[in-house]
């Protein structure tokens, strides 16, 4: 008999890795976006009385399958409405098989729950709900959302997919750039949030990361995935070093020898698989730079040339005036600081990021390595104003202080 | 599933129905309708200031000039189809020739 830690044990790692799956099956089979949640929910609280007396199945995640398949026939037969649905789960064979292999539908729920029809704050709480197993609650939280809006916005999506004829399923080949693309964004998004405003009770850099896992092993032959994961797992490694006493330390006085040398060695492994496609996108690109960063033994021996010829091809593939920014100080850095300065100085005129709080914070950074004092006073004086976070703008203060 | 698209744009330019027929683009976008089988009903509309809009408001009708909505894009045509899915709608729209000035709004049929 298995001991009753165990079994949570068991049930939490169970929870974690095959509630997406359970749903994504039940939506699969009944169309239903909230039947599918409501019993698969129902087939873990059936695990929690089930297994405690007969162990711990051999196959849990095929065993939780079957049970919310059941659950969900049981719920149809009694449903006149369900009808249809019933006849669409009835065809897919003995449900009583709990050993047969059930196919990966993980992969047509992540393109569902991103599809560019729904807004994008409704595809980010939808990801987190259906395919990690967040409650409302932990989302809410998570994002900043009042739990009223967030349940909301998950409501009408839901509605949307049905109403509006979302199609669950993986996209056409010709159709698959785009959307994976959209699917990428999300989980960064997800990845982002929980290193920029850690919520201590729902680690949301841990879940993109185990997102970003599956649509590896689900996707396995697509560099951009594994650009992905490789990019958020370099930053994970760098996470504890990133503030000290509530004030932000910039990659140059961080602490080296504390950043996770086995999240590195990872995620330059995955990189490189992914770069063995021969097929460069912007995951990958600033996989390739974190990389650089995190491989080098110091801040003099960060190979700024190799960052500026791949924040050169970034903003190629993907322009933007933040990628643009990242430049100048790669240039600052390989080709000293007046080539660096005039490329920021140009974006600052043209108004692209105005109002971005980074801007003036690169321009001061810049200027007080060109001794520029007083501009360089000015600058970190109008950066502190635009910074959202209390713990960069503590690191401004700091600085300014310094000048 | 059916769809409404409403085709919409500023009205900037205005080509004429013939024009519009000799579009190739115009004509691809047709042409790969009636492959589909899709199209259930169609029509251009004349140029919003020929519209008129009717309101009744305690008992009393508002007649007015001009559309309902004060928007940059004006609806200058819609089509009804019968397709499998957003997705194919989505196809469909975007080979519209005024999807590329303007925009082509895909809303679902209330059913």
């Amino acid at each position: 008999m298995t001991a009753p830690d165990d079994v949570r044990t068991a049930i939490d790692a169970a929870y974690r890795d095959e509630w997406g799956q359970v749903v994504a099956t039940l939506i699969g089979l009944t169309g239903d976006w909230d039947l599918a949640e409501d019993c698969a929910q129902d087939a873990f609280a059936a695990a929690l009385t089930t297994w405690p007396r007969d162990g711990v199945p051999r196959r849990p995640g095929a065993w939780l399958t079957t049970a919310a398949r059941n659950r969900a026939l049981d719920r149809l037969r009694r449903d006149a409405a369900g009808a249809a649905k019933l006849r669409r789960l009835t065809v897919t064979g003995d449900p009583g098989a709990a050993d047969e292999d059930i196919p990966d539908e993980r992969l047509r729920l992540i393109f569902t729950c991103c599809h560019p029809a729904l807004p994008f704050p409704a595809r980010v709480a939808l990801t987190l709900r259906t395919l990690a197993g967040l409650s409302t609650a932990e989302i809410a939280r998570a994002l900043l959302t009042a739990e009223s809006t967030l349940a909301q916005r998950l409501v009408r999506a839901k509605r949307k997919i049905q109403e509006a004829g979302i199609p669950y399923r993986v996209p056409p080949a010709e159709l698959l750039p785009e959307r994976l693309a959209a699917v990428l964004v999300v989980l960064y998004l997800i990845f982002n949030q929980g290193y920029d405003e850690p919520d201590p009770q729902r680690d949301l850099t841990a879940e993109a990361i185990r997102l970003a896992r599956t649509l590896v092993r689900l996707m396995p032959t697509e560099p951009e995935p594994r650009g992905l994961l490789a990019l958020m797992l370099l930053h994970e490694a760098r996470r504890a070093t990133r503030t000290r006493d509530g004030v932000l330390v910039t990659l140059e006085d961080q602490d080296r020898s504390r950043w996770d040398q086995v999240l590195i060695a990872e995620g330059v492994t995955t990189l490189d698989k992914a770069l063995t496609r021969r097929k460069a996108g912007p995951y990958q690109l600033q996989a390739a730079i974190a990389a650089c960063h995190a491989t080098a033994p110091d801040p003099a021996g960060t190979d700024w040339p190799q960052i500026k010829a791949l924040y050169g091809e970034l903003a190629r593939l993907a322009p933007s005036p933040v990628v643009e920014l990242n430049r100048a100080v790669a240039i600052a850095m390989a080709d000293g600081v007046p080539a660096g300065l005039a490329l920021v100085d140009e974006l600052a005129a043209s108004g692209r990021l105005a109002g971005y709080h980074l801007l003036p914070a690169t321009r001061a950074d810049l200027l007080r390595r060109a001794g520029r004092i007083t501009e360089a006073r000015a600058a970190y004086e109008e950066a502190l104003q635009l910074a959202p976070t209390e713990a960069e703008r503590r690191f401004l203060a700091k600085r300014l202080r310094e000048l | 599933m059916k769809y409404a698209l409403l085709i919409c744009d500023d009205e900037k330019v205005s080509p004429s129905n013939e024009e519009i027929e000799a579009d190739p683009v115009h004509r691809a976008w047709a042409d790969d309708l009636e492959r589909r089988g899709g199209k259930l009903f169609g029509v251009r509309l004349r140029p919003v200031v020929d519209a008129t809009t009717v309101r009744v408001r305690d008992g009393e009708t508002l007649v007015s000039d001009g559309p309902f909505a004060e928007t940059k894009d004006f609806v200058g045509g819609f089509v009804i189809v019968d397709c499998a899915d957003l997705d194919e709608a989505i196809q469909i729209a975007a080979g519209h020739p005024y999807a590329r000035w303007g925009g082509v709004e895909v809303r679902p049929v209330w059913e």
